[in-house]
């Protein structure tokens, strides 16, 4: 990631707007697709899912990575962005075959905290009334 | 004669309860549940943000990309915890896409899934129902970033790029 803000206080405070704002930028956009549209949250969050994955592949993740941080690596995006980057990676370290795994080596620590977290807090929680 | 009685009654029951249900669905505005999403779904990167900072200032000889890495776990565990404690469900009441679009949402509904089916059994309800939401995030992760892979291999076969 390159340092586009400088290293100054106000650089930071710039950095953290741009993570605020366009967080919640692409958030609200998916509000508005839920408010305005038919569109269920599952099919949102894969239209974000392959714009990130379509952004890494066209190499238009990068720099929006650089202005944005957090702001878009943390939505939905940044899980497809990751998911093309190991992709991409794997294909070129070990050709075709690689494109295959890739994604999901790269993902792999995310997801497998996700689902040992989510087995854990079951065996310790129970399901709260509604 | 009895059965268009009937038909009226039956038409003037729904028009009742229609005008119920209107009266007690909440009334939000669009702009009220956009600023909701917006400072939710900011505030959560910017969570993020703070977490990656954090690491990278305690941990200076790590990789970015590991940074980057760490974060998403620790943004994972600490929101599949809230959902197991029942913070969760508080902060998307109010946050709408600004809860469910960040990662943290990803982890609350597979962990909200587990959660439910627990009545059901470890195998047949938890490890079954763990991906009925987040399914089709992995499915279609799997299958366009293979093709993202595959593109891109081409491309540089091609143009070398």
């Amino acid at each position: 990631m390159e340092m586009i803000y400088p290293e100054t206080w106000w650089g930071f405070m710039l950095m953290y707007l741009a993570v605020f704002a366009g967080g919640g930028l692409l958030c609200a956009i998916a509000q508005l697709l839920i408010v305005k549209t038919k569109l269920t949250p599952a099919r949102i969050l894969v239209i974000f899912l392959v714009a990130g994955v379509i952004l890494q592949t066209v190499g238009a993740y990068e720099p929006l990575l650089n202005i944005f941080h957090s702001g878009i690596a943390v939505p939905i995006v940044g899980f497809g962005a990751a998911l093309a980057k190991g992709s991409i990676n794997a294909a070129m370290q070990y050709g075709v075959f690689g494109a295959f795994a890739g994604g999901l080596i790269q993902t792999a620590f995310g997801v497998g905290a996700a689902v040992v977290a989510s087995y854990l807090v079951t065996l310790l929680f129970n399901a709260k009334s509604k | 004669m009895t059965e268009s009685w009937k038909t009226k009654e039956i038409i003037a029951r729904n028009e009742r309860y229609g005008k119920y249900v209107d009266s007690v669905t909440p009334q939000t505005s669009l702009f009220h549940s956009l600023l909701k999403a917006f400072v939710i779904g900011g505030i959560t990167c910017v969570i993020g943000e703070l977490i990656g900072d954090g690491l990278a200032f305690i941990m200076p000889t790590v990789s970015e990309e590991m940074i980057a890495t760490y974060t998403s776990m620790i943004l994972v565990s600490v929101a599949i915890l809230f959902t197991g404690l029942g913070f969760y469900d508080v902060i998307a009441r109010h946050g709408g896409a600004g809860s469910f679009l960040p990662i943290t949402g990803f982890a609350n509904a597979m962990s909200s899934a587990a959660l439910e089916y627990k009545s059901e059994g470890l195998i047949f309800g938890t490890s079954v129902k763990m991906f009925t939401v987040v399914g089709p995030v992995v499915v279609n992760g799997v299958v366009w970033s293979t093709v993202a892979g595959i593109v891109r291999l081409i491309v540089f076969m091609i143009w070398g790029v």
